[in-house]
């Protein structure tokens, strides 16, 4: 199996297959809950050619990975892939023994997971990681050494025998992604499958690793599968694209045509949900949630969410249509494709006018600096947040950005520096502070998964601020929590149900409506929507947004995300390594920004190309 | 974007898997693993017999009815003891007053470890080195050995050993609750209500605790199991009720130098009270096994959750 292979080291010599000729060809798969148990994911048909990456999109749930893993012939504990094929070089994977697959897997098929920290052995050093990839699979390369050196140098990492002696914690979360990357190309694999690679790393390292990827692919001529939740990123990244919705593929096409005139209803609002690092837009999410396998019904899975439903997308499930260069599943498409407007197109500009400036009623912070025992991971940190002002603050991960929210809220007291609120020094610590102080600044968390009891009833979780702020008694406790609820746009029969029962956005709704039922004075928001998709993110943003307006609340948003700043705040703080390096509007920086940092993290975000653009 | 209209309320998930009765929906779950069915009918088996026992017993158990050491016969079915009283009456009688010693002992040492544990955990500090070194003092001792030295110090008055079996459980209680509380203490939600100064007490009892059900299931089966042992071994050892009641501990003692010439006196309770402990230790086994599935980190949930397998399962 390996007489395909040339002996020289020149990569784009390895393969033989031309550039065009279909290397990856899925038909019809489907994946089960056990043997016949409801689907998973149906239909899947695509190919891909060699050289060529196809991006395979969706959200949490939509099966995304689970068709990534049946690429490598491999199904999750539970699930069994009772139909179809996954045919690479014409050979089909998932007809193959237990002991080819195994000749297979890392071979022709390799895998970047999505977390190379967790990925890599920590015990092992990066070279014997690396050398034991080509070991396994005797005959793929002759000159073990050489080509973990070679293949070092084409991720852009230093082949020095020092590196090759490094263990993974030695790496910074980039570097550990290369080496993911060099272990799945050193055997010069057929199909490359990237499972969200780029997921856990800073705008620019992504864009360094992406660039990599992309040219590795084309010179190596491999297919690969590209899975990822982030439009921008597969949209700069890939010729092809798979938008995936409940288990189906519902859009397929070209890029360059289906990103910015998408016809599935769905991917519309999938990219109108997309927050935009140009322009400052009203974002719109998708209400709702995908149905889990098993509750997909008899007709089009988006038609519940849907605005172009028709009673007849209820009865049956949508063929692929033919239209525009792709794919489409839904009944609808040609009426779509006939009124198209872009998506940009429909999104009302944000006016984020400047709130007046009420420092006297508003948090100021003058030298801030806070640690851990160690060296300050914050110091000299400096602004103001005027009340009924909201102000970003942007950095990526280890700016000390969460740090700062810890500090303001009181569960880091650590810091040294000046903290006043409403003209009052605030102490270190939610402990020093009074009820009063701890009632005027509330905190959302980053994680909705982690901030809500598990044991506790959302209407006991929502109340229980009531109980520990204002002694209210429990029939006003209760009106109140159902009143921000519905602020928060839950129903009172939410009251009643616990925290697994619920959506991450709705949780991260119910930890919302915790931190206004006291009506607060400033809310510090960390990284809200981080762990939430982008459609719900978009959802949670302009609910923020909405009440920020009406409560007249301050608000710090904290976001390593700068497409979001634009929607949301009026000036905006960017750190990094713990100091600031800029400050000011929120159009004044990202337009005309001054310091080299901010100019490079705008320039490594990565952009959706929408029809806006074009017009 | 005409999508969907934000007035639409979000559908919600419609089945409900951890609610207020968790601890019934574990129980069910375990039930249905053989595992859990065998150990929850050995165990039973054994109670049933403890508890209707003294209701069913042909003879008193303390009259002297024949020869020492008799043979089984038609109207002795399991022969006599070294006094000659009714093997069969006294295995019978023997057990309820072990049983309720054991469950009564087990009580008292999970609340005290429960409540040494989670604070140690939650207050760190000098409360954590006051109650771990105690505690590491404590386990220092075997078990049995430091309920001895208590009966000794107390005197062997029931409520005494009762007590002092139930104290000697909670170094373990404490040691295995501390490490869970010290991560659900570092959880979002436990800092969402510290953000709104609510008082340690109420934080652990309210919010932590509750988060703490499945270790502490399996903990109290696990102390339940040991209880019997243990307070099987005092009676064997002399200590807990004095004769002439029968006990099935105190009857492995009396009988053990007539193995020879009537085994069933001494066979008999030692095959209930291992049949006793390997029944609760299977059950509490089935839990665990339950609870570890069930007690997933949220994260993980919301995983699967998305995927429906929760439906599946």
């Amino acid at each position: 199996m390996t007489t395909d292979r040339a002996p020289t080291a020149e990569p784009a010599g390895a393969s033989p297959a031309s550039l065009g000729e279909v290397r990856l060809d899925v038909q019809d798969l489907v994946i089960r809950l056990g043997e016949s148990g409801p689907d998973v994911v149906s239909d899947i048909s695509f190919t891909v050619p060699a050289g060529e990456v196809l991006g395979l999109v969706g959200e949490s749930g939509s099966g995304k990975t689970t068709v990534a893993l049946a690429l490598l012939g491999h199904a999750r504990r539970g699930l069994s892939v009772t139909a179809g094929q996954v045919r690479l070089d014409g050979v089909d994977l998932l007809r193959l023994s237990p002991a080819d697959l195994r000749a297979v897997r890392g071979a022709r098929v390799t895998y970047v997971p999505q977390d190379p920290s967790a990925a890599l052995n920590p015990a092992l050093r990066i070279g014997t990681q690396l050398r034991e990839a080509l070991r396994v699979h005797p005959g793929a390369v002759d000159d073990v050494d050489g080509r973990v050196s070679e293949v070092l140098r084409e991720v852009h990492l230093d082949a020095s025998p020092a590196m090759l002696r490094r263990y993974p914690h030695q790496l910074s979360g980039g570097q550990q992604q290369r080496v993911a990357l060099a272990m799945a190309f050193c055997c010069r694999p057929s199909l490359i499958v990237l499972d969200e690679p780029t997921t856990g790393l800073d705008v620019s390292t992504q864009r360094h690793v992406l660039d990599t990827v992309r040219s590795l692919c084309t010179s190596y001529g491999v297919a690969a599968v590209y899975v990822s939740h982030d439009l921008a990123v597969v949209g700069g990244l890939v010729a092809q694209v798979a938008v995936m919705y409940a288990g189906r593929i519902i859009e397929i096409g070209a890029t360059g045509r289906v990103f910015p005139y998408p016809l599935h209803p769905y991917t519309r609002g999938l990219l109108a949900a997309v927050p935009s690092v140009d322009r400052a837009e009203v974002l719109s999410g998708i209400e709702g949630q995908p149905p889990g396998p098993g509750r997909r019904g008899r007709g089009c899975s988006f038609a519940a969410r849907c605005g172009y439903a028709l009673e007849d997308c209820r009865s049956r499930v949508p063929e692929p249509v033919h239209i525009d260069g792709r794919a489409v599943r839904c009944l609808r498409a040609a009426d779509i494709a006939a009124d198209i407007k872009a998506v940009a197109a429909d999104r009302p500009a944000v006016m984020t006018g400047t709130a007046a400036p009420a420092p006297e009623r508003g948090l100021s912070l003058r030298g801030l600096s806070a640690g851990y025992g160690g060296p300050p991971v914050l110091s000299g940190i400096r602004f103001d947040v005027p009340a009924e002002s909201c102000v970003a603050v942007v950095g990526e991960s280890g700016s000390g950005k969460t740090t700062l929210a810890r500090c303001i809220v009181g569960l880091h007291s650590d810091w040294a520096g000046e903290m006043t609120f409403r003209g009052a020094s605030m102490p270190r610590g939610a402990h020093r502070r009074s009820k009063d102080q701890l009632k005027r600044v509330q905190y959302v968390f980053q994680n909705p998964y982690t901030s809500l009891n598990p044991r506790k009833t959302v209407g006991q979780i929502v109340a229980q601020p009531l109980e520990e702020f204002l002694s209210l008694p429990f029939r006003e406790r209760a009106e109140r929590a159902a009143t921000v609820l519905s602020d928060v746009s839950l129903g009172p029969d939410f009251l009643s149900r616990y925290p697994d029962q619920l959506s991450g956005g709705e949780r991260q709704r119910v930890a919302i409506a915790r931190a206004l039922v006291v009506e607060p004075e400033l809310l510090v928001c960390d990284e809200v929507t981080s762990a939430l998709d982008v459609s719900v993110q978009a959802v949670i943003v302009e609910l923020l947004r909405r009440l920020q307006r009406e409560r007249h609340l301050a608000m710090i948003f904290i976001t390593h995300n700068l497409a979001l700043v634009r929607s949301i705040a009026q000036s905006v703080v960017v750190l990094r390594d713990g100091a600031m390096v800029e400050s000011g509007l929120v159009g004044q920086v990202l337009e005309h920004p001054r310091d080299p940092y901010t100019v490079r993290l705008l320039q490594d975000v990565p952009r959706l190309a929408t029809a806006g653009d074009r017009t | 974007m005409a999508a969907a209209s934000p007035d639409v309320p979000p559908a919600g998930r419609p089945s409900g898997r951890m609610g207020r009765h968790q601890w019934l929906t574990i129980l069910r779950t375990v039930l249905r693993t053989p595992r859990g069915a065998i150990g929850l009918g050995l165990a039973s088996l054994v109670v049933l017999l403890a508890v209707v026992g003294p209701a069913i017993a042909p003879y008193s158990s303390t009259d002297l009815l024949t020869l020492t050491f008799a043979k089984p016969s038609g109207q002795f079915p399991l022969g006599s003891d070294f006094l000659g009283r009714d093997v069969l009456s006294r295995v019978l009688d023997g057990g309820w007053v072990l049983l309720l010693m054991a469950v009564a002992a087990t009580a008292p040492g999970v609340i005290a470890g429960e409540i040494g544990g989670i604070s140690a955990a939650y207050l760190r500090g000098w409360t954590d080195g006051l109650i771990m070194r105690t505690v590491d003092v404590i386990l220092a001792f075997p078990q049995l050995v430091f309920a001895l030295l208590l009966v000794s110090v107390l005197g062997p008055k029931l409520w005494l050993i009762v007590l002092a079996v139930g104290l000697s459980h909670a170094p373990a209680v404490a040691r295995v609750l501390r490490p869970a509380t010290l991560d659900v203490s570092e959880r979002d939600y436990v800092k969402a209500v510290e953000l709104q100064g609510m008082r340690a007490r109420k934080v652990m009892a309210k919010e932590i605790l509750p988060n703490l059900i499945s270790p502490l299931m399996v903990e109290t089966g696990l102390r339940l199991t040991y209880s019997i042992v243990i307070m099987a071994g005092l009676s064997f050892l002399g200590f807990g009720q004095q004769p002439p009641t029968a006990n099935w501990g105190t009857m492995i003692n009396e009988n053990r130098i007539g193995l020879g010439l009537n085994p069933w006196a001494v066979i008999v309770p030692a095959a209930l009270i291992a049949l006793l402990t390997i029944g609760t230790n299977t059950f509490t086994d089935a839990v665990a096994r339950v609870t570890i599935g069930v007690d997933r980190r949220p994260e993980e949930s919301a995983l699967l959750d998305d995927l429906g397998l929760q439906d599946a399962r």
